[in-house]
């Protein structure tokens, strides 16, 4: 039973403006909330540490992120997964599609399906689907933040 | 009947340790040098384990071992068993996958054991299987009963197309020809919700090893320590019997689910001497919902075909029963022998066919819980039989009157043979107690203030005892089914009573004591009753399937009728007397038609000086022993009512009223019975509305807390209104059939009967929650307004 989510975000920066911004690991580990550490292995590959609190549970998810699907500067498909030790796993990826939104601006789309396990599902299962709600306003606000003061 | 005898509502005599908080439970117990075990759980549902890397977890603070399947395997420890064998329909064995310990390549559901870290505290335990690298290869998961056989996914190579067996029982033929010549058949789909037993206290064992005399100790929260201790020498291989103790202190709660043989009990004991110390492991409440094992969880089809006179002529079921990931230690009789052959319920039913297929899940296994299988098969009878009358026009308390078994003893198409009972006496006491003449009256009422009343009825009948040992042994128990007790006098005439039942709530303290102090007639203070512990109590089965009453007491009613037959012989040498001259009575043995008489203390005492006798002539000691295997299972039975009233607007239903009427056969403390009797229906009534154990797509629990799983609380619940009657039971001596499990078997049925009653006959799942019930209300107000 995947998680899923999506929605859209006008942000106020050209389209290769924001492109660039979503393959930077340092944009992206500023705007990643609870993201301590973002090193990028090659291009396309990065190591991710990332401490999410689910209701009662709190935990330090170690893992690896992809950029797949490459198609610049209109798009990718990110996806990762990560180890939370007893905390539990997830696993998921989003789809993100920019567009032209004219004056300057950006349309960012996104697509979320994510899969969790383990403790975090077992105390947090109904919390899930509201917490990742607001785990990505929070980036997109961030991230907005970041285009337009880049 | 004297203030503390056969009878009589004695209080508890444990409950003042119990309420002032000295009770003794096994967290209670700390070994020296003691170290905590804590355990790596699978969080996939089904994956392979390609590696586990410990290196870096080994290395940390505090940390004494860490340990896999293969230190079991190199070790020689066992899997653990499932004591029941079933065959299928060909008469081949049931397919069964190992079950090891702690995982060995691969892990089947979320909660599985994949490592044991021991450590200095259990917080360096936790830290460290942080630590723990394990590469897993997720697998797709099979979750859902009803199409896991022939999935695409295999739980166990063993059993290819995820079936443990195809079981059936009774008389296909003349089950289809009564079918064929029924005027009106009545057909259900039905779904007996999957439950987490959920225990006040949570499973917990100590594991402790002296290494001077090389034997092994666990202190576990078991409902019967002695087939934990036999099934640990003999199939687990942790020690020989001599050289394994197991003692089951206090304990907070069972229900079935401490019955079994668990792999975190089996590896804290092997554990100890493996790291040289003491080793504990507490479970905590998501680890309870997780890896005890669940109950229920059966889907079925069944049908009813009656005759132009509205008789019953014939059942026919279907069930499909989820087992869960691994056979659990009696897992495979609850869905078949301890089901199947209650379908007659209390009925006069001539032709009864049932098909069992059971199938292996990535859930967690399940196994007996409260009632294990008979509240299945109780559900299944009365649901059928209530919508029967319904289809029938016809009044549901008068047609199960007409259908009842009304002479016995009364040999069922499914094994039983019922061998007393008053059904109708049961009902009628019940419609008494529920004022039913008043319900056309109390429906109006609630109507006026727009709400929904309904009643409902269930007519349930148990088989409890779980014996005799012979007929289990032929059924495929790996054990007999017997008890134990032995009774030792001090030369004082005080009494300790050492017996093979284990009490986990059931005030066997009290009712035992009862027993002896009014047989030997002393008082209820000179008897102690000391059990839980194999160093000191002989070889006995432990308590489950509501069998201390019938088949422990009766072995302790044996025994004591030795103490009082060797007691006659030592009179006679004291009185003079000739032996067959000496009655025993009030607790004093006379000589017959004289008034020289000799207390039982004084018998006691010049039992053990010996100066009267001849020892040659006459063992000195007063101290009896014996096992008792009863001639049959007792059959409780009884009627139960429940009202309810739903608020159409929010869909929650209140129950208003609830009669219960049961025939336990002779009570040795009615406030024990009633309080059994409130506890299951609590119980019951959690099944019926609030309790249902889900997994996801995926294999994830998502009810694996209290937030998530609903347990019923008091105000959920009305003040019960308890009846009795009582037919003797002729299978044992005290005329005893047994009352614990009796409420959840009765009360799940009831309650659906009820609901559906006031929503006009609209079948409901359990648990019917106030979302499913407004749902149905909903759909029965569309329905109405299209009629």
């Amino acid at each position: 039973m995947a998680m899923t989510m999506n929605g859209e975000v006008t942000l106020p920066a050209s389209k290769d403006v924001v492109w660039a911004a979503l393959n930077d690991p340092e944009v992206l580990k500023a705007c990643i909330p609870g993201c301590e550490q973002l090193n990028k292995d090659d291009d396309t590959h990065f190591s991710a540490v990332v401490k999410v609190k689910l209701g009662p549970v709190k935990a330090s998810f170690k893992g690896k992120v992809e950029l797949v699907d490459l198609d610049p500067p209109n798009g990718y498909r990110i996806q990762g997964e990560g180890e939370g030790g007893i905390a539990g796993f997830a696993k998921g990826g989003a789809k993100v599609a920019l567009s032209d939104a004219g004056e300057g601006q950006t349309l960012l789309r996104y697509d979320v399906e994510a899969q969790v396990g383990g403790k975090l599902m077992q105390l947090g299962s109904r919390l899930i689907d509201s917490v990742s709600k607001k785990l990505a306003d929070e980036f997109f606000a961030n991230f907005a933040k970041a285009v337009s003061e880049g | 009947m004297s203030a503390t005898g056969i009878g009589a509502s004695v209080r508890r005599k444990e409950d003042h340790r119990f309420i002032t908080g000295q009770g003794r439970y096994t967290d209670d117990i700390n070994r020296p040098g003691q170290a905590h075990a804590y355990f790596l759980r699978s969080p996939h549902a089904h994956a392979t384990i390609n590696a586990i890397d410990i290196t870096a977890a080994a290395a940390m603070p505090g940390v004494l071992g860490i340990f896999t399947g293969d230190d079991l395997t190199a070790d020689k420890v066992g899997g653990l068993i499932c004591g029941w064998m079933i065959h299928n329909k060909d008469g081949s064995p049931m397919r069964a996958g190992p079950h090891p310990a702690l995982a060995q390549g691969k892990v089947r559901y979320v909660g599985d054991h994949v490592c044991v870290i021991v450590a200095e505290t259990l917080a360096q335990a936790r830290d460290a299987s942080e630590a723990i690298v394990v590469d897993y290869g997720v697998l797709p998961a099979v979750v859902d009963t009803a199409s896991a056989a022939g999935a695409k996914t295999v739980v166990h190579a063993e059993a290819p197309d995820n079936t443990v067996f195809n079981w059936h029982l009774g008389n296909k033929d003349e089950t289809e020809a009564a079918f064929r010549a029924a005027k009106h058949v009545t057909k259900l789909d039905i779904v007996n919700n999957r439950l987490v037993p959920n225990p006040m206290e949570p499973r917990a064992a100590v594991g402790d090893y002296d290494d001077g005399d090389g034997i092994f100790t666990l202190y576990t929260t078991s409902q019967n320590p002695h087939v934990a201790r036999l099934v640990l020498s003999a199939f687990i291989g942790i020690a020989p019997e001599n050289k394994l103790r197991v003692v089951a202190p206090d304990v907070g709660g069972g229900f079935g689910s401490k019955i079994f043989i668990y792999a975190e009990e089996t590896v804290c004991v092997w554990a100890a001497k493996k790291v040289g110390r003491p080793v504990k492991w507490n479970s905590d409440r998501t680890e309870a919902f997780l890896s005890d094992a669940h109950g229920r969880d059966h889907v079925t089809h069944a049908e009813l075909a009656t005759d132009a006179d509205g008789r019953i002529t014939g059942l026919r079921v279907k069930t499909t029963a989820n087992l869960g990931a691994y056979l659990s230690t009696f897992s495979s009789s609850v869905p078949t022998y301890l089901y199947a052959p209650l379908l007659s319920g209390s009925y006069n039913i001539p032709a009864i066919y049932a098909e069992v297929d059971a199938v292996y899940t990535n859930t967690a296994p399940v196994d007996a819980y409260r009632g294990a299988g008979r509240p299945e098969a109780t559900f299944v009878v009365e649901r059928l039989i209530e919508v029967a009358a319904r289809e029938l026009g016809r009044d549901p308390a008068k047609f199960r009157m007409q259908n009842y078994i009304k002479s016995f003893p009364h040999q069922t198409p499914v094994i039983m043979m019922y061998d007393a009972g008053n059904y109708g006496a049961s009902l009628k006491k019940a419609l008494e107690i529920i004022d039913y003449k008043g319900i056309g009256k109390r429906k109006r009422d609630s109507a006026r203030h727009g709400k929904m009343r309904g009643i409902g009825f269930s007519s349930y009948i148990e088989a409890c005892g779980i014996a005799p040992s012979a007929a289990v042994g032929s059924l495929g128990a790996g054990v007999g089914l017997w008890e134990s007790a032995e009774v030792r006098v001090n030369p004082v005439g005080t009494v300790e009573v050492l017996t093979g039942s284990h009490s986990h709530g059931q005030g066997h303290e009290t009712t035992f004591a009862q027993l002896v102090s009014d047989k030997l007639g002393i008082p209820i203070e000179n008897v102690s009753i000391i059990h839980g512990d194999t160093d000191k109590v002989q070889m006995g089965m432990g308590t489950y399937g509501s069998r201390s009453g019938a088949v422990g007491m009766s072995a302790i009613f044996k025994a004591v009728d030795k103490v009082i037959a060797k007691g006659k012989k030592v009179a006679a040498y004291v009185l003079e007397a000739d032996e067959a001259d000496i009655d025993f009575a009030d607790g004093h043995f006379s000589v017959k038609g004289t008034d020289r008489k000799l207390d039982f203390g004084s018998c006691a005492l010049q039992a053990y000086i010996a100066h009267k006798f001849n020892g040659q002539d006459l063992e000195p000691g007063l101290k009896e022993g014996a096992f008792y295997d009863p001639t049959n299972f007792t059959f409780p039975a009884g009627v139960h009512i429940c009202e309810v009233e739903i608020d159409p607007q929010t869909g929650v239903t209140r129950i208003e009223r609830w009669a219960a009427v049961d025939d336990f056969g002779n009570v040795i403390n009615p406030m024990i019975v009633e309080g059994q009797v409130h506890g299951g229906i609590a119980q019951g009534v959690g099944q019926a509305l609030l309790e249902g154990a889900k997994y996801n797509s995926d294999g994830q629990l998502v009810t694996a807390s209290f937030m998530d799983y609903c347990m019923p609380r008091a105000d959920d619940l009305p003040s019960f209104q308890v009846g009795m009657t009582v037919t003797e039971c002729p299978s044992n001596p005290l005329g005893i059939k047994g009352c614990g499990e009796a409420g959840a078997i009765a009360a799940p049925p009831a309650v659906i009967n009820a609901i559906t009653d006031a929503l006009g006959h609209e079948d409901i799942a359990m648990p019917a929650t106030p979302q499913a019930v407004w749902r149905a209300v909903q759909k029965s107000i569309t329905r109405m307004a299209a009629e």
